[in-house]
């Protein structure tokens, strides 16, 4: 295996984009992301991103995107319509093979021209779910609920996720709800779709978010501390959501195991859980010890840009890492229904080296 | 495999062979900041381009990059009424929506000053007249208040001048 390292990572957040088209949103990200290690789209092997037409309303939305990036000379270039965490599992497999030794990865998604509720059902089983139109805070509950009826967890659980996260986001420039709560006050909110809660469920955001990947010396040369990635995997669960037990989610178990998270202390994760019960399913089934921070930036709890928000959590992770703030860490991203896919990354410093 | 066996009141009844599912999404589209600067001109019976600051190129309607830049377009070039047609076609089918009488011909006009041809009507000449390098100039809506499209020019239409030399539109053939 080649050592791949996030050699550099810039993101932007928003409650609504309300005058920016998306080609406005993502070209200042990404040209803060390549200022940072000073280099041109002409310098990148790969470029890679995630986005979905279905937010923007547009069919191959993506292409007209382009204009953001600078794409002449023409550039070797994929898309993934999912979150960008998935194009960064596509560039590490491009570096993986030898066809690149540098790649830019970018997503960016604007919830705020369509309804993301209604747009989010579109992903069930076309048959007998989607035609319902259950919106995914619905979906969310049912899992929540299912969690309450197992005991396995209690509602103040929930909001003591949720009052973490908004306190850590006082710290995060990029969130867009952020203010210390204590839990008893957050457990007097009234319910949004029980037993969920406002501060259960994430806030409309628009965004966008940029990474650079680099191979061996080339990362070295690119970045002072480069985040190492040691493991990385994505597994996914059945799509039928009555096929599933909603407490667990063994695609992430699997993804962990592959990515190798337990062979070594994890600092920080930065679990992309945009419900806070999920935090509690997702953080288990890592098998984090009780020493990891979790979530530092808030989490999607805070902002959940749709498509980049797995992507940010990387890069976040990353960020730690490059800053010495961390050692070893763990970002999760995660797609579809109720955690039904997951992604799992595990990044180092170098250690000793 | 495990062998799958209905419950008996199913056994026999008809297989749904297919389903409709309508669905329907509303979205509202934001033009962004460069192009609602264009559109905010149009409304004054102005075309107002914008400029990249590293190949020079000027692009009308601007969409806030240059596209083969890759940076902010921010120069804005006021741009003539006046241009080339760079390509055309004549529509003879018809189609759902169709809000133009049979055949009518849809050009890229490549408008003096700019380095990108917008796609509109042409007017006011047989249609087997039109022809590349054709020179053309807008005719706006009538009213001193335009909605903020580029229907509020009717049409373009010949201006009787020499066609255009081909070395001043042929990279966009």
């Amino acid at each position: 295996m080649r050592d791949v390292a996030v050699v550099a990572f810039a993101q932007s957040a928003s409650a609504q984009e309300g005058d920016r088209n998306e080609v406005e949103v993502l070209m200042p990200v990404v040209t803060e992301v390549r200022d940072q290690v000073g280099v041109t789209t002409a310098d990148l092997d790969f470029v890679c991103s995630g986005s979905t037409d279905y937010q923007a309303g547009v069919p191959f939305s993506f292409v007209m995107t382009l204009d953001a990036i600078g794409p002449w000379p023409p550039i070797r270039e994929s898309h993934v319509d999912m979150d960008g965490a998935w194009a960064l599992y596509e560039a590490w497999v491009k570096i993986q093979m030898g066809a690149a030794d540098t790649a830019l990865v970018y997503a960016y998604g604007k919830s705020s021209p369509g309804d993301i509720r209604r747009v989010l059902s579109r992903q069930l089983d076309p048959y007998v779910t989607a035609p319902l139109w259950p919106d995914p805070d619905a979906l969310a509950a049912l899992q929540a609920r299912c969690l309450l009826d197992a005991d396995m967890a209690t509602e103040a659980d929930f909001a003591s996720v949720a009052a973490r996260s908004l306190a850590a986001a006082e710290a995060n420039p990029h969130a867009v709800v952020a203010g210390a709560r204590s839990v008893e006050d957050l457990l007097d909110e009234a319910y949004l779709a029980s037993p969920l809660r406002r501060h259960d469920c994430p806030p409309v955001t628009d965004g966008a978010a940029a990474v650079i990947l680099a191979a061996g010396d080339r990362a070295r040369d690119l970045c002072e501390r480069p985040a190492w990635i040691t493991g990385i995997d994505h597994r996914i669960d059945p799509h039928q959501l009555g096929m599933r037990d909603l407490t667990a989610a063994p695609s992430v178990r699997v993804a962990a195991e592959r990515a190798g998270v337990a062979d070594g202390p994890v600092d920080v994760a930065e679990l992309h859980t945009p419900y806070s019960h999920q935090e509690l399913i997702v953080r288990r089934e890592l098998g984090l010890a009780d020493g990891t921070e979790v979530n530092p930036s808030g989490g999607a709890l805070v902002a959940n840009a749709v498509m980049a928000a797995g992507l940010v959590r990387i890069g976040e992770v990353a960020e730690r890492i490059s800053s010495g703030r961390a050692g070893r860490g763990v970002a999760h991203a995660t797609s579809g229904p109720c955690l039904q896919q997951n992604l799992v990354c595990v990044l180092e410093g170098d250690r000793g080296r | 495999m495990t062998e799958l066996s209905l419950p008996a009141r199913f056994e026999g009844v008809e297989m749904i062979q297919r389903v409709r599912i309508p669905a329907r999404l509303a979205y509202e589209f934001t033009a962004g900041v460069a192009t609602s600067r264009f559109l905010r001109q149009v409304v004054r019976k102005r075309l107002v381009g914008e400029r990249c600051p590293v190949c020079t190129k000027v692009y009308v309607p601007p969409r806030g990059a240059c596209p083969t830049c890759g940076v902010a377009t921010a120069e804005q070039v006021e741009l003539g009424h006046t241009g080339t047609i760079t390509s055309y076609c004549i529509v003879n089918v018809a189609f759902y929506g169709q809000a133009m009488d049979l055949p009518y011909v849809s050009a890229l006009v490549l408008l003096d000053g700019s380095d990108l041809p917008i796609m509109h009507l042409i007017g006011e000449v047989p249609y087997d007249e039109v022809h590349m390098g054709m020179r053309v100039e807008a005719v706006w809506e009538d009213g001193d208040e335009m909605e903020p499209t580029l229907e509020a020019i009717r049409y373009f239409r010949p201006t009787g001048e020499p066609d255009a030399d081909p070395a001043t539109y042929g990279e966009h053939v």
